[in-house]
């Protein structure tokens, strides 16, 4: 079988690849790119783990077949922060301790840039109800909402 | 004290997670994530899709021929045991050779040069299997007869006339399902090829030591040449303590048969289907009481859904026992417990370990008791407390020396405003037909050190470079608890370093051997002293090198702040040690630890299992919605004891995650299997772990500041891992509270765990039917 050529911007650097029709993006993000920040916790669109971000827009790449992503411009946990600069998102997770074994944490990160990329201002009912779809099954949540407050009142102010 | 700021990372101080930096950036290595040795392969299982019965034929042409598969493992390919169970008794083969056990146990394994190609060559396999009627429930396990061991029991006094002669009566039946570990990485290991036959094993595994072991066993090699290397998990609960051992010796044993590296990485649903869970319980009790509700005698049998091999399954069934008593004075009892052997996949370690069944009973107990003499739950449990120096015997005959629930509950109850909310409560549903809420104190009380004493003992490694470097070694894994910090803190502290000047390393059976697994909450307890004797042999090794080279005394010595005080003189810890190179003074030291005063017969089931007890309550409140059956938990007040905190951030996660898991349990984490046996809740899409729209939107944890441990355990702090789990019990009791109120409060529902919505409208129907009845 011939292999799909795509051509995409991954944390602002251009990456062309070559992948299987089948490959999922999540399997070239991480078996064949060595992103492997991104995790797989269930394969089926249910945990979140996966999540990055597509022209703009939060998806699973558990869920997207890699050359599907020909074009598109994707940010993936490798790219949040700025050199050795941390995005103020993974500043306050930090300082929360809202994280416990890690494999949800960049799901979690991802998943909340995109809410505050459209929503700077969320209530903690949204911003409980957009992280719905990301588990973590080491903490209780608490902090991580926390941690996407502050950091939402942070970057406001 | 001038250097103070610089100085950080001392017991004690709420320093973030060890990987908290990477794991933030993406950066920290998960063994799925190690970059791969050229030309690993890749393994997954191939099983049958039948529940149990006798195998009779085995077609694997069609796997062997499909698209980059290399080679395919049946039992036959086992060189020495094709055991892996952890008691050595042979009852859970690593593939199953003649006999299948339950629905999805692995009959051989597919080796190929990708994932995709690996998992679809494992469906073309054609097995031949003549079924037999599976026995899948506790009830049809008893009615059988068909058990993993022997049944146990535990008693003190005559708890039979005592029962007889108890004026008020009360029996039931408390429920609890099991509860699917989801830890978000799964299982997963990476063998590498080793030199003489060995091997190298990547692994998640809560217990290095013992997948070495299963390993070796597998492989007809000894321990030495098999080492096994744990970084971190991406969580274990308890399901990476025993559970690891099948599939990292899998890929051990196809990486011996190819001489390539070889990865086995059990997807979600794998992983849920062939990996055993926490163990569903039915407690059958009769309490006997006085007009206070007072208990005079309990008899209480305990039975559970083992699956098809031991596994853990006895020391959980005894730790349910150990705690059917939670926090409350029996004077007299009985308690058996039956283990059930079922056609199920065997069920093992989970966060708890039995202890959250037991405590259910008890809590079901008191509230029944409570309702029958018409008290709040709260009043029946404390004049049931454990007292301090009068009754204070356990069902095992151990004296509780350190009770302090008293005090705790106390000072919860006020800060919580308990009686304000439960009079506030009674008036909200008194007005509001569909919406009810309910609410609820439970305390725990739980022991701690592993049950069998042996386990309780743990190693250290220490290493100081001569420019003043530390690497640290212990026999303790990181699954994200914290671990690796605490005990990096106790170094720090013992040796007055900076905590950054301490490298914490992988987990690795070449370096400490013979460890228990990291489980039974006992981690910092065992490993930070094993690292404390370590870094206090260094310090000692120093002290009288100082003194000899100075020439000072070595009562004018001290460690203090990244400091060495040497009489008059002051010398930087990197300094001294460079010196004591120089001048041959040995700078590596291992530490043991063995906890002592324990002792535990199972077998009469008396003596002193635990070391000490940790404390907790919560309060929590709910609603419910009586025609959806849906519920929220509103509010939860925790406090909980810790003792002299290592690491109150850690300690505050812990304590959070621990409820919040316990909840899942409790409420919305189903198992179901259908009636022949297949587990129909094997992904997040069906099986429902809490999710961060059910966080209580009012959560407040609280550390017991008086707590401190009366045993001298590392710097008198308590363990941390598993009590908080417990906690969430009051998340039941306030479900069953609301759900009496449909009745004025006259009848307590029947309410299995976990109380799904279905659960709860029944319970709710069944109360209305009395009402009309
Ligand atoms: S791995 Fe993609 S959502 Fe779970
Ligand atoms: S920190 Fe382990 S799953 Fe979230």
């Amino acid at each position: 079988m011939s292999k799909v050529h795509v051509s995409t911007i991954i944390n602002d650097d251009t990456v062309e690849f070559l992948c299987e029709s089948e490959q999922t993006l999540l399997d070239v993000l991480r078996d064949d790119l060595r992103l492997t920040g991104s995790k797989e916790g269930c394969a089926s669109g249910d945990c979140g783990a996966c999540s990055v971000i597509m022209d703009g827009r939060l998806v699973c790449a558990c869920l997207l077949l890699a050359a599907e992503a020909e074009g598109s411009t994707i940010e993936t946990i490798e790219g949040m922060a700025n050199g050795s600069d941390l995005h103020p998102l993974q500043q306050q997770f930090l300082d929360h301790a809202a994280l416990q074994c890690g494999v949800c944490t960049p799901g979690f990160l991802i998943a909340a840039k995109a809410l505050l990329d459209r929503n700077p201002d969320p209530t903690e009912t949204e911003v409980r109800y957009w992280l719905a779809g990301n588990l973590c099954r080491c903490t209780g949540y608490d902090k991580i909402v926390r941690a996407v407050l502050d950091t939402a009142a942070e970057t406001r102010n | 004290m001038g250097e103070r700021p610089e100085f950080r990372g001392v017991a004690g101080e709420a320093l973030r997670h060890d990987s908290a930096l990477k794991h933030t950036t993406g950066e920290a290595l998960y063994v799925d994530d190690i970059f791969e040795p050229a030309g690993t392969l890749y393994l997954a299982p191939g099983t049958a899709d039948v529940t149990c019965g006798c195998i009779l034929r085995m077609d694997l042409a069609a796997v062997r021929e499909a698209p980059g598969v290399v080679s395919v493992l049946t039992a036959a390919d086992v060189p020495g045991n094709n055991d892996v169970s952890p008691t050595g008794c042979g009852d859970d083969p690593l593939l199953a050779k003649s006999e299948l056990h339950f629905h999805r146990q692995p009959v051989f394994a597919v080796i190929a040069r990708s994932y995709q190609e690996a998992r679809s060559a494992a469906r073309l396999g054609k097995i031949d299997v003549a079924p037999s009627d599976p026995i899948l429930t506790i009830d049809q396990a008893l009615k059988a007869g068909t058990f993993v061991s022997e049944q146990r029991q535990m008693g003190r006094g005559d708890w039979q006339t005592a029962l007889e002669d108890a004026p008020h009566h009360a029996k039931g039946t408390a429920w609890s399902g099991g509860q699917d570990h989801f830890y978000l990485e799964g299982q997963v290991s990476l063998a590498v090829p080793a030199e003489d036959g060995g091997v190298h094993i990547y692994c998640s595994t809560q217990h290095p030591s013992e997948v070495q072991h299963a390993t070796a066993t597998v492989l007809g090699l000894t321990d030495r040449s098999v080492t096994v290397e744990v970084r971190r998990m991406g969580g274990g609960f308890g399901g990476k303590e025993t559970q690891a051992a099948q599939w990292a010796a899998l890929a051990a044993l196809a990486a011996v048969k190819t001489g390539q590296a070889v990865k086995c990485r059990l997807d979600r649903d794998d992983d849920m289907l062939m990996t055993g869970k926490r163990h569903e319980f039915k407690g059958d009790w009769h309490v006997g009481f006085d007009d206070e509700g007072r208990i005079m005698a309990a008899d209480i049998h305990l039975a559970s859904r083992c699956g098809f091999s031991r596994d853990l399954s006895d020391p959980v069934n005894d730790r349910a026992m150990l705690h059917a008593d939670n926090a409350y004075f029996y004077p007299a009892v009985r308690i058996r417990s039956d283990r059930c052997r079922t056609h199920t996949v065997s069920n093992t370690a989970f966060r708890g370990f039995g202890g959250p069944q037991g405590m259910l009973v008890a809590e079901q107990m008191i509230q029944a008791i409570a309702h029958q003499v018409g008290k709040d739950p709260l009043d029946v449990r404390k004049i049931n407390f454990y007292g301090r120096g009068t009754r204070d015997l356990t069902p095992y005959h151990m004296q509780v020396e350190d009770f302090i629930l008293d005090d705790l509950v106390e000072e919860l109850e006020v800060t919580s405003r308990y009686r304000q909310r439960r009079q506030e409560i009674g008036e909200y549903n008194l007005s509001s037909p569909i919406v009810r809420r309910g609410l609820a104190l439970t305390p725990v009380k739980f022991g701690i050190s592993f049950t069998n004493t042996i386990f309780n003992q743990a190693g250290a490694l220490l290493h100081v470079y001569k420019d003043g470097s530390i690497q640290l070694n212990h026999g303790g894994t990181e699954m994200g608890q914290g671990l690796f910090i605490k005990v990096a803190q106790v170094v720090a502290q013992e040796l007055q370093v900076d905590i950054d000047q301490i490298q914490i390393t992988a987990t690795h059976t070449g370096k400490v051997p013979n460890t228990s697994a990291t489980a039974a909450s006992s981690g910092s307890d065992l490993n930070g002293m094993a690292a404390m004797n370590a870094a206090r042999t260094i310090r000692r090794r120093l002290t009288a090198f100082a003194s000899n080279h100075y020439g000072v005394p070595e009562t004018e010595i001290a460690f203090y702040s990244g400091r060495i005080q040497i009489g008059a003189r002051k010398v930087s810890f990197s300094d001294l040690v460079m010196e004591a190179y120089l001048n041959r003074v040995q700078l590596s030291a291992t530490g043991f630890y063995r906890t002592p005063k324990i002792h535990w017969d199972p077998i009469t089931a008396t003596g002193r299992p635990f070391y000490y007890f940790a404390y907790g309550a919560a309060v929590t409140e709910v609603a419910i919605d009586l025609l959806t059956g849906e519920n929220r938990v509103i509010a939860v007040d925790i406090l909980h004891d810790v003792g002299r905190s290592l690491n109150p951030a850690v300690d505050k996660g812990q304590i959070e995650g621990g409820f919040i898991q316990g909840m899942g349990w409790l409420t919305t984490e189903e198992l179901w299997w259908d009636t022949s046996g297949r587990l129909k809740t094997h992904a997040p899409s069906t099986y429902k772990i809490p999710t961060c729209s059910d966080r209580p939107e009012h959560f407040r944890i609280r550390i017991f500041e008086a707590g401190k441990n009366p045993e001298a355990t590392i710097y008198r702090s308590k363990a941390v891992g598993e009590p908080p789990l417990m906690l969430a019990l009051s998340v039941h009791q306030a479900i069953v509270d609301a759900i009496s109120s449909v009745n004025a409060y006259r009848d307590l529902p029947h309410l299995p765990a976990p109380a799904t919505p279905e659960a709860i409208l029944n319970a709710v129907d069944a109360l209305r039917e009395r009402k009309a009845a």
